[in-house]
């Protein structure tokens, strides 16, 4: 049938299952609403406040699903607003689609009104992007977007489309929702290796990162481990993929891991590493990062093989096919002496703990916080967070009851991150969504309670309120002589009041009991709630391994 | 940084935007071009770019490269692979310097494809160790002005890029 290239582009979107779309409209993108209005009962698109927040909602979105999110901008300034969130997205591997529309062809490379060259701004941070200059080209180049974004190792795939595309015609044939491109599967001598590796050591670390998270490996690995008598850790990326239920998860490793897990990982003899990419936050040091080890890598990108840390066997194609093909090649082992070794560092961990939380003689402490959300949030709660210490916190503390529910920037640190995405969680799944944020963080993007109030998202919104940067001041205290440039907020903010005119509702709160009440009743609320949490400015992420530093510069004590 | 020097050849989808997409990569994961070259192929779909670059670390750059989703196929070329430049080098023509830069044209199979009463220009091809032999030759004589390719390179034999898998 005869289409108009606006109409041609949401029935593109709708045809390849997009049910909600995040956006703001503007002069380039008047005929795509137009499109989005006509096939309203088929696709939600969600009005945010500002694009960047449309672009983080998209990426919370995919998180909480694996769906590839969408979101759309007008040109110029409203294409530029997304290039926080597609960073982001790209940055953590994450399936998005940002559309954005732009000055007709004949206006293109004049400087006109608008005209940004979006695709040339988001190269470096697209895994592909396009502008469409034919309508002849449009439906297939969003097909193959999606396509894009959703294989091998996800990623933002951006699509311009000028505005005589939008309003030209063009014959449109559905089709059906593309598929992912396969992956190639893994040579039958490399997972023999890999077998062999594994059976001949002694202290194996199961590593598990953002990638194995994407792919819902969780219980699989847990069996794995089970079988071969291994401990399994992650990266932050990796959070929530493994079920907290098995004691042989020791947690996050890294700049602020647990103890015992980044310490096992560094006495382990063969870590397993299942798609991670051994960021430097990760790694520390790369020249003493596990140095007893041997590291056998599954990966679908070549590029993450010896790309920061060097390993003896990279497998990379289908990453769950590998590893299953590896399981099956494995016997059942025991390492009851490495195990001990390991529930010792648990134990020390544990002491290290008690000792930072009896340092503390704050009212209300970090560590009380998240206790109490463990213990009171309902089942198949999604936490998003913003980024600093409470994200941290977050990582070190939270018990997450299954995959896809911890939605958080980790390779870019995107600050202002939440909030977008915990609406994009929400929307995508309809389950309890708890935010995670700090003063500094919500500063940036609580423009969005707008929309949170608009349409009725229940996300409940931790503010862990401290009066300053925490993690910056935290690295002040530490290494610049306690030299505050900057970090002390010292703002007048009446975080109850700004939620009330946002039209949302707000409670302060400085005790225990008083954040346990706040955060039961937030979560019978009939859309956002505002907890402004006050703790101490000088509460401290630890363990801390010092940037660049090694485990052995590990730092466990606050002062 | 090792002296050695590796030539890959990038097969690429020949459309708009190609060539940034590749360099950016470069740029971005901090390696160097020491020369690049760009044209078509014998297939009009694809063009192939020829780049000369530091041999520490071309395996990641590779892989980097595979990730562009208009790169079709990367691959460093064997040593022995036949190499060619060409190079325009204009030089100040003065009576007495005359015959001994007739010479050296001779000598290189160069040949003079401009010539004026106080200039000529000189057309030289050759592998890179050639072009340099060249240019070290003609520099006492006053050069005004030079342009090279940057090298092209195929491997010997039969076999081609696109022929094997990696």
């Amino acid at each position: 049938m005869q289409l108009k290239g606006a109409q041609i582009l949401v029935r593109t979107l709708i045809e390849q299952g997009v049910t909600d779309v995040f956006g703001y409209p503007g002069g380039q993108v008047i005929n795509i609403y137009d499109a989005l209005y006509e096939y309203k009962d088929e696709i939600n698109h969600v009005l945010t406040a500002h694009e960047q927040g449309a672009s983080h909602a998209a990426d919370g979105y995919s998180r909480a699903t694996g769906k590839v999110g969408v979101c759309i901008a007008t040109s110029g300034p409203g294409a530029t607003n997304l290039v926080t969130g597609i960073a982001t997205a790209m940055l953590d591997s994450i399936p998005m689609v940002a559309i954005t529309g732009n000055v007709p062809n004949s206006l293109i490379g004049k400087d006109s009104f608008q005209e940004i060259d979006i695709t040339g701004v988001t190269l470096p941070i697209t895994k592909h992007n396009y502008f469409v200059k034919r309508i002849e080209d449009l439906a297939d180049t969003i097909r193959e977007a999606f396509r894009i974004a959703k294989s091998g190792r996800p990623g933002p795939v951006l699509v311009d489309i000028p505005k005589d595309v939008q309003v030209g015609t063009y014959e449109y044939e559905p089709q059906a929702v593309t598929e992912k491109t396969p992956l190639p599967k893994v040579k039958e001598a490399l997972i023999d290796e890999a077998a062999k590796l594994l059976a001949e050591c002694k202290r194996p670390y199961i590593y598990v990162g953002g990638g194995a998270a994407g792919l819902g490996m969780g219980e699989d690995i847990v069996a794995f481990a089970e079988k071969i008598d291994a401990v399994i850790g992650c990266s932050f990326m990796g959070l929530s993929a493994i079920p907290e239920t098995s004691e042989r998860f020791l947690g996050m490793q890294g700049m602020h891991g647990h103890y015992a897990s980044s310490m096992a990982q560094n006495e382990a003899d063969l870590i397993l590493a299942i798609g991670v990419r051994f960021s430097d936050r990760a790694t520390g040091n790369v020249a003493k990062f596990a140095k007893k080890s041997k590291i056998i890598q599954l990966d679908p990108d070549y590029a993450e093989i010896n790309k920061n840390v060097r390993v003896d066997l990279g497998l990379v194609g289908d990453v769950e096919d590998s590893f299953k093909r590896i399981v099956e090649k494995c016997d059942k082992a025991e390492h009851s002496d490495w195990l001990y070794q390991v529930r010792e560092l648990k134990a020390e961990e544990l002491r290290f703990e008690e000792e930072i939380a009896a340092a503390s003689t704050a009212a209300l402490t970090p560590k009380q916080v998240f206790e109490i959300i463990n213990a009171n949030k309902p089942a198949k709660t999604v936490i998003a967070t913003d980024v600093g210490q409470h994200q941290m916190w977050t990582a070190q503390y939270v018990r997450f009851d299954g995959p896809r529910r911890f939605v958080s920037s980790g390779g870019l640190g995107t600050m202002g991150f939440g909030l977008g995405a915990a609406m994009g969680a929400y929307v995508a799944t309809k389950d309890p969504v708890v935010l995670i944020t700090g003063d500094g963080s919500f500063g940036m993007n609580l423009n969005e309670l707008a929309t949170a109030v608009t349409y009725k998202i229940p996300v409940v919104i931790v503010l862990m309120n401290n009066g300053v940067l925490g993690m910056v001041r935290q690295w002040q205290t530490l290494f610049f002589g306690k030299r505050y440039s900057n970090t002390v907020l010292d703002r007048k903010t009446d975080f109850v009041k700004l939620a009330e005119a946002f039209g949302a509702k707000g409670y302060l709160v400085e005790t225990p009991i008083d954040f346990k009440r706040a955060f039961n009743e937030a979560l019978q609320a009939n859309g956002p709630v505002v907890i402004d949490a006050r703790i101490d400015k000088d509460e401290f992420v630890l363990p801390m391994l010092p940037p660049g530093g090694a485990i052995d510069d590990i730092i466990t004590k606050v002062r | 940084m090792s002296e050695k020097k590796t030539i890959i050849a990038v097969y690429v989808e020949n459309q708009a935007g190609v060539l940034t997409r590749v360099t950016g990569m470069f740029t971005r994961r901090g390696f160097n071009i020491d020369s690049l070259t760009v044209g078509e192929t014998e297939s009009p779909k694809y063009s192939r770019i020829t780049i000369c670059m530091d041999g520490d670390g071309c395996e990641q750059m590779i892989n980097q490269l595979y990730k562009l989703v208009v790169v079709k196929k990367v691959e460093i070329l064997e040593e022995d692979s036949i190499k060619r430049e060409l190079m325009m080098l204009k030089v100040r023509n003065e009576s007495q310097n005359r015959s001994e830069i007739m010479t050296a044209v001779d000598v290189f199979r160069a040949s003079v494809i401009d010539y004026s009463a106080d200039g000529m220009c000189i057309e030289v091809t050759g592998v890179p160790s050639k072009i340099d032999a060249f240019v070290k030759l003609m520099e006492p004589f006053g050069i005004l002005e030079m342009c090279r390719t940057g090298v092209v390179a195929l491997d010997r034999g039969t076999k081609t890029l696109l022929s094997e898998k990696k």
